[in-house]
């Protein structure tokens, strides 16, 4: 594994270009963009104020780069360097934006949720949505660009409307049968909306690209209920978590739920490898961290060394005693993500949050659980393979993988990560840094992975 | 003494009282009251009781007490103590020897009463001590009685007191299901309440948001605006077009169209792939049914024997459906016509098997209840045993064989470097080595000793043989002799057969008398073969030393077996066993008969033999 050098960055805004080849990055005002494999910038664009929110177009040709504060979006061209665009919302603000699929229009969320203003960058047309929702996902593309589904909220009831992306065209228009919409979620193939309730109740329905309701899946009442939903890649499975610590994975012919996935504290099954991270003494070695630790060409760093350890079985987990007399109590499955096979489910439960479990889809049980020193930050799946990276905002990178886990000294307190599509690199993001971690291919995780495979 | 005297019953004592206040009334004696303490006092005989008598009888009384003990022994059913008076005028006497028999009687009462009151002592004693034991007894289960009592009254007090708390916790329960109840129905009414108020503050912020929105698009704000170089191309390469309500109708109908299109075909491929897992499971249900047709088939008829009227019916479907659904257009067709059909076969299917394995589960249920009574235990424990035997042989046996490799992979190890141990085995070899050699000489010693004997035999054989001729010549001449006398003198034979007799002797005579009767014999000895080599080999002796090597060969292998061989050729030679002996009688100046025989013979049959022999060895 080696890294880049370290370069400035703030508000965690990196990101790859979606074709891979570009790395946008933010300092302050000024937007960066280098090439993935040199690393070199290319081009570097000033913005009027300090850039809050970035995104690459989908023919990673343009940037937006928001300023919520003062209500501007600027777009800029790869190819056309002198190519500029603002786009000013005025008085109305902007608490969001966001690119259309095709990468032409921009849809600019003002203040309030008032509207939304769709900027075309091809004519010099403006379009609005009125009556959008203010909720944590209120607006969800398909994956083949197709279609939008959106929030509304009209005379105190909730509904999604259904736009065609290609000329914003109100394809289906129907009210959902809702306390109050949290979140929408389109299936990977573009035929199932996923709608779910706030978190005062349990509710999730599905509905069918024209408007059809599917199902409704409730698991209990009159308790919080959902807190994170994903879909599986191959859109076969939607794993719904819940304020009671649980995953219920539903499928996609009778949207009945197949099983349940607890998070108790206590792990007794034997069959279950328990990693357990553990300080080591920094004297005792050098380099890459992991079970057993191989050899890699980091120097000899300043603070404490650690590594994983299979812990003996009956484990107790940290747990943390939520506080519930607040809003938004730290219980939970908070994260949940499939692995792009959709063999691997990794969750985190947030009272819990130094454990990641991750499950094993196609027995549908429990395979592995990595316990941190720390509480979870993050943690993203590779693309390519079931390989899943999990940071804790420490100066280490933890990577599993089915044959094995290990725990990486890196440069900088990782707060965040993202992937590079290849997943022969990675950007670890740290409060006002950033840097490139370059997995040496299959070599090194490879054997540190087989000869931790025997432990599996 | 005086012990006895209070231990003694009361009662026991207040009986003889009674018995002697009857005896007092019925005669008042002067000393009732002596003979009342006699009698109730027993035996033991005191100074008291002699001064009593002495009291009770005294010289001037005599009569009196005469007659009072008459009386009293009278009662008590004693013959009188007087003789029977022929008269009653005259005085009766005393007699002394009914006195004397009444005294024995009594003193024999006395006694028996004695062993009578020690034994009811004893057993008023025993009595008395299991009366104690009883009575310790009945305290102890009293004191038991009382401590269950105790017992049971704190259980039930407990009781009581769990009762209570039970009622009170089901009053709790009661109370917290109602609190419950009041929460739920609180919760209730508060999210109606919660709901109606968001609603009505969303109502509220909807017209806040509805005035803003009025305040600030109305306002024609300057500052909206995009500021753009210049309008990019579409990324599909199209003109971006905007709908005018014309073509609004046109693209929303398109629009529907594609999203139907995206719709068929996701579930085209949803059909598809439902399809393919069908058409596998209903392979698998195909293979499931065919094997459970062959499972079912050879034991149908046991069932149907038994439960003829209630199953028969249902297999014989099972039979038809099986035959019917065999077929494979039956899987092609849809699976509306063939569900039923196909579910009810499967499931009688399923039945029967189901049945078929609970006979069976009950048969091994059975076995295993069979398998725990009595022989097979012991059959177990046997083969227990004999397993542990077993393995402890094997054990054995592995360590035999451990011990020989280990004294193989010494031997081998020390061969390999060590030169003493070769040197050792050398040595063991020298020794064998002079063993063998002494052994040898040994042999070689014997094999001469053997030798010279043979060699003397031989030569024994050839001066027999030589003798032997001298003598046949001799005989020759004289029967020329003889022959020549007898034509001479016929008449005069058997005299000078005397003359001849008295002349050389008796054995000479007994030899010419077999010699005459050895022409009638000799026909039939030819033919047996054995004389005739025998003469042969006599008259080869001497003559061929090759022979008589040969022979000498031939005994030397024979040797051995000469002695069985012996017995055979004496039976063998037995028809001419006369000439034989004849023979013998006549060799026997020159050796001893035994071992001439047994080298006559055993040379006779070292040659038959040879012959076989001969006839063999190629």
């Amino acid at each position: 594994m080696n890294f880049s050098e370290v370069f400035k960055l703030s508000s965690l805004l990196c990101k790859f270009s979606p074709d891979g080849k570009y790395l946008a990055s933010c300092v302050q005002y000024r937007l960066v963009v280098r090439d993935v494999n040199t690393l070199q910038i290319l081009q570097l664009y000033t913005c009027l104020d300090q850039i809050q929110h970035i995104e690459w177009s989908a023919d990673s040709l343009f940037i937006l780069c928001a300023m919520y504060k003062r209500g501007l979006v600027q777009v800029w061209s790869l190819e056309q360097p002198e190519w500029h665009c603002k786009i000013d919302e005025g008085s109305a603000g902007l608490v969001a934006s966001c690119w259309s699929p095709d990468g032409r229009h921009i849809l600019n969320t003002t203040e309030f949720h008032l509207r939304i203003t769709v900027w075309s960058l091809c004519t010099k047309s403006v379009s609005y949505i009125k009556y959008p929702k203010a909720c944590l996902q209120g607006i969800t593309f398909t994956r083949d660009g197709r279609y939008m589904a959106l929030a509304e909220r009209r005379d105190c009831k909730d509904y999604v409307s259904i736009f065609v992306c290609s000329d914003w065209q109100l394809l289906r228009h129907f009210d959902t049968d809702t306390q109050d919409l949290t979140g929408i979620e389109w299936a990977p193939n573009g035929c199932v909306l996923a709608v779910w309730d706030t978190c005062l109740e349990y509710k999730i329905l599905l509905y069918s690209l024209d408007g059809r309701l599917l199902s409704t899946y409730s698991a209990y009442e009159w308790s919080l209920g959902i807190k994170s939903v994903a879909w599986s890649p191959s859109s076969q499975f939607l794993a719904v978590g819940s304020y009671d610590g649980k995953v219920r994975i539903l499928n996609h012919v009778t949207w009945k739920m197949i099983t349940e996935f607890g998070h108790p504290a206590a792990i007794n099954d034997p069959k279950i490898v328990v990693y357990k991270e553990a300080e080591k003494s920094p004297q005792l070695g050098l380099g890459c961290l992991s079970f057993p630790p191989p050899r890699a060409g980091a120097g000899p760093l300043p603070s404490s060394e650690s590594k994983y350890e299979i812990a003996s079985v009956p484990v107790s987990l940290q747990t943390l005693k939520p506080v519930t007399d607040r809003a938004n109590p730290k219980i939970g499955i908070g994260m949940l993500a499939f692995s792009p096979d959709s063999y691997f489910l990794a969750t985190r439960n947030d009272n819990i949050p130094n454990a990641v479990w991750v499950w094993d889809i196609q027995k549908l049980r429990l395979f592995a659980v990595l316990e941190q020193l720390s509480p979870v930050r993050a943690f993203q799946w590779d693309p390519q393979q079931p390989r899943l990276a999990i940071c804790t905002g420490g100066s280490r990178l933890y990577l599993w993988s089915p044959a094995g886990c290990m725990s990486v000294q890196v440069p900088g307190e990782v707060l965040s990560l993202c992937w590079h599509l290849s997943g022969d690199s990675m950007a670890l993001l740290s409060k006002d840094h950033f840097c490139l971690c370059f997995l040496e291919t299959e070599a090194v995780v490879g054997t540190a992975c087989r000869q931790l495979g025997g432990h599996t | 003494m005086g012990d006895w005297m209070t231990v003694t019953d009361p009662g026991l004592s207040s009986e003889s009282k009674t018995i002697s206040q009857y005896t007092s009334e019925t005669k008042m004696s002067p000393s009732s009251l002596y003979s009342q303490q006699v009698l109730c006092s027993s035996i033991p005989l005191s100074k008291n009781v002699h001064s009593f008598f002495s009291a009770f009888c005294t010289e001037d009384n005599i009569e009196q007490s005469i007659s009072y003990l008459d009386q009293e022994l009278t009662t008590f059913g004693f013959p009188s103590l007087y003789e029977e008076s022929k008269g009653k005028e005259t005085k009766r006497e005393l007699n002394i020897v009914a006195v004397l028999n009444c005294m024995n009687e009594l003193l024999v009462l006395q006694r028996k009463n004695l062993l009578a009151q020690e034994n009811v002592e004893t057993q008023n004693l025993k009595l008395g001590s299991d009366m104690d034991h009883l009575q310790s007894c009945y305290s102890k289960l009293k004191e038991q009685l009382e401590t269950s009592r105790r017992e049971m009254i704190g259980l039930q007090e407990r009781d009581r007191q769990l009762q209570c708390k039970n009622r009170n916790l089901h009053q709790l329960l009661k109370n917290e299901k109602d609190e419950v109840q009041k929460l739920q129905n609180i919760i209730a009414s508060r999210a109606t309440q919660y709901n109606h108020d968001m609603k009505r503050k969303e109502r509220e912020y909807n017209k806040l948001k509805e005035r803003l929105h009025q305040l600030v698009m109305n306002k024609k704000d300057k500052k909206i605006a995009m500021d753009i170089l210049n309008y990019v191309g579409r990324a599909d390469g199209k003109r971006g077009s905007w709908r005018t309500g014309k073509t609004e109708a046109s693209f929303f109908l398109r629009n529907e169209d594609e999203m139907y299109k995206i719709l068929l075909n996701d579930y085209e491929y949803r059909q598809k792939q439902i399809l393919m897992e069908n058409a596998e499971l209903k392979k698998v249900l195909q293979q499931m049914k065919k094997e459970m047709i062959s499972l079912l088939s050879p034991q149908k008829k046991k069932p149907r024997e038994r439960v003829d009227d209630s199953t028969g019916t249902v297999i014989s479907d099972v039979e038809e459906d099986a035959g019917e659904l065999s077929r494979e257009s039956m899987w092609d067709l849809s699976c509306e016509t063939v569900r039923e059909q196909l579910t009810n076969s499967i499931r009688k299917q399923w039945r029967i098997l189901k049945s078929h394995v609970e006979k069976l589960d009950n048969q091994v249920s059975k076995v295993h209840l069979e398998g725990f009574n009595d022989e097979d235990v012991i059959s177990r424990q046997d083969h227990e045993q004999e397993t542990e035997k077993l393995e402890l042989e094997i054990q054995q046996c592995k360590e035999m064989i451990k011990t020989q490799q280990q004294l193989l992979q010494q031997q081998l190890a020390t061969a390999y470097d060590d030169d003493t141990t070769s040197l050792l085995r050398d040595c063991y070899l020298l020794e064998e080595k002079e063993r063998l050699k002494e052994e040898w000489s040994l042999f070689k010693e014997q094999k001469k000793n053997f030798e010279r004997e043979r060699r003397s035999f031989t030569e024994a054989a050839i001066r027999l043989g030589l003798e032997r001729k001298a003598f046949e010549e001799e005989r020759a001449s004289w029967l020329k002799q003889q022959f020549l006398n007898m034509t001479t003198f016929d008449h005069q034979n058997s005299e000078n057969v005397k003359l001849f007799s008295a002349f050389s002797g008796s054995s000479d005579w007994d030899n010419l008398i077999v010699h005459s009767r050895q022409p009638q014999k000799k026909p039939h000895s030819v033919s047996n073969g054995s004389p005739v080599c025998m003469s042969k080999l006599t008259k080869s002796l001497p003559a061929s030393p090759s022979t008589s090597d040969f022979c000498q060969t031939r005994s030397c292998i024979s040797e051995h077996s000469s002695i069985n061989v012996l017995n055979i050729t004496a039976e063998e030679i037995k028809p001419n066993q006369v000439g034989g002996e004849c023979t013998n009688q006549k060799w026997s100046v020159a050796s001893r008969p035994g071992s001439q025989e047994g080298c006559y013979s055993g040379c006779s049959l070292s040659y038959t033999n040879s012959h076989v022999e001969k006839d063999d060895l190629p």
